[in-house]
């Protein structure tokens, strides 16, 4: 059984179909990258996995659940999909590590002093070990977006869910970044993306969907899709993404 | 590389002392003709002197002062047990405006009409109202206590302008920080404690402190329900004395209050805009 499947989600904002009948399966431990020009529906769908947004038609299911019943209690199923953003959305108010120990203190009622050793451990391995007591506007966006990650991490989810997070960065802060995606992924963690790095979709991912108009043009693994993209429209993104 | 003259600046640096110089002499020029034009020209005004003598009586100001000041400790005190109150109350209202739970719809309808009512009504006539009307039940002592229904009509006129001000400043914070608190999987209620709040609470502490000084003021109207405060006391001074300096003295007392105190606040707003730019 898929860790994540989608059936013919569909999203509406008004008049705007944003994911018009979108199927998606992400096994266990799989790192899933969803490609496409901007307004393709990629963040939208993210977006729609973690309950942000309630969809008109179509199931999510987590390990086979309907997670998108109507009325269902949306916390439970956050607390096990983690979430990081474009744009950070640290919380300004708070150092590096209370915004790191809020959820865990609150949801799982954690001591302060026991949580603080816990997610230093996270800190040091993503190398932020110096900057637990730092405000976010204290740190660079490739710090700022690390300590997204590890706040994340932080509640032991079993999915982690990247909306474009290093569109934001300057360019010689992607790599940092897209290291900790890769840390991430060989500690088996399950992970879908929505990114502009082909290249790092290329080597990183075990597969690749295109997206346009809200609907999975093609996919497959990224040699595949990469090196021998079927549809007319793969083609052409790709010739001007990879130019 | 820059070229320096002799006392090593830049011809920029010359450049712009010269015109700071400039700037200067102009505004003092100007400050000093407005000035000497008010003092030459006034005292010139046919009732000059009898204005003088009624409103600014040195004699008066000195025998009066000390006890304006005296009843100046009521108008304080008065602000003293109100603040905290219209802090709570107006937070409490600003809360129930924004919430989406169908059963606490009762109190969303009660906080937009409460703030409707005491937003549109003079704080005087409400003053008046509660302060006459409520001991009017023949309330036993200490109950009738003017002090007590005064005091509460300043509470929920300015809880109401209060939580108008902290609304504001729980909208202007960002959506993606509640989506990002909610992501995480904490309730709508923490959310609320420990994400929206202390950001919206800060950002409007300028705004806040504005109406604080407002209400300072505004404590005088309760002279008209009965206290003798700062306003009421140079009102007697006025009819025993037959004269207007103890109203001056007053106006003095306030201004040294309120006159930091908006200062510090235009301080912390223009703080405020330029760690947001």
């Amino acid at each position: 059984m898929a860790k994540i499947t989608l059936k013919s989600v569909e999203k509406r904002f008004g008049d705007n179909t944003v994911c018009d009948g979108i199927n998606l399966e992400v096994e266990e431990g799989q790192m899933v990258c969803l490609i496409g020009a901007s307004g393709a529906g990629k963040s939208t769908l993210l977006r729609c996995i973690n309950l942000l947004e309630t969809i008109e038609d179509g199931e999510i299911l987590l390990d086979g659940e309907d997670i998108s019943l109507p009325g269902l209690n949306p916390q439970p199923v956050r607390r096990r999909i983690g979430m990081v953003f474009q744009s950070f959305n640290l919380f300004p108010h708070m150092t590096a590590v209370e915004n790191v120990m809020l959820a865990p203190r609150r949801v799982y009622n954690k001591k302060r002093a026991e949580l603080r050793s816990e997610v230093a451990e996270l800190f040091e391995r993503f190398g932020l070990a110096d900057r637990m007591d730092h405000y976010p506007d204290q740190l660079s966006g490739g710090q700022q977006q690390r300590v997204a990650i590890v706040r994340a991490l932080a509640m032991k989810p079993e999915v982690m869910l990247f909306d474009e997070i290093t569109s934001a960065l300057d360019p010689q802060l992607v790599g940092e970044v897209l290291d900790v995606l890769r840390l991430l992924k060989g500690s088996g963690m399950t992970m879908v993306l929505a990114t502009h790095e082909m290249g790092f979709a290329r080597e990183a991912a075990d597969k690749v969907c295109f997206l346009k108009a809200g609907k999975v043009i093609e996919e497959g693994p990224p040699s595949a899709l990469f090196d021998a993209p079927q549809h007319p429209d793969t083609q052409a993104f790709l010739a001007r993404a990879l130019k | 590389m820059s070229k320096t003259n002799a006392a090593g600046k830049t011809r920029r640096q010359i450049y712009e002392d010269r015109l700071r110089r400039r700037s200067m002499l102009i505004a003092g020029g100007s400050t000093l003709a407005v000035f000497l034009t008010v003092i030459l020209l006034v005292p010139l005004a046919p009732g000059w002197d009898r204005v003088k003598a009624s409103f600014f009586n040195w004699e008066v100001f000195a025998k009066t002062f000390p006890k304006l000041l005296e009843a100046f400790k009521l108008d304080v005190a008065i602000f003293l047990w109100s603040a905290p109150a219209i802090v709570i109350l107006g937070l409490l209202v600003a809360l129930a405006r924004d919430t989406r739970n169908p059963a606490l719809f009762p109190l969303r309808i009660l906080g937009a009409a409460y703030t409707d009512i005491f937003r549109g009504v003079p704080v005087v006539l409400t003053v008046y109202l509660i302060g006459f009307g409520i001991p009017g039940l023949g309330l036993p002592r200490p109950w009738n206590s003017p002090y007590i229904w005064g005091s509460l009509a300043l509470i929920l006129t300015y809880s109401a302008y209060v939580a108008e001000i902290f609304r504001s400043g729980i909208e202007s914070v960002h959506k993606s920080q509640r989506a990002a608190a909610q992501s995480l999987g904490l309730s709508d209620a923490d959310n609320m404690r420990f994400v929206i709040l202390p950001q919206a609470i800060r950002r409007v502490i300028p705004a806040q402190m504005n109406m604080f000084i407002a209400l300072q003021k505004d404590v005088a109207l309760l002279s008209f329900i009965g206290p003798v405060e700062i306003f009421r006391q140079a009102g007697v001074f006025k009819s025993l004395l037959a004269n207007f300096t103890p109203y001056v003295g007053a106006a003095a007392i306030f201004l040294a209050v309120t006159i930091p105190a908006t200062r510090y606040a235009d301080y912390l707003m223009a703080k405020q805009n330029r760690e947001r730019s």
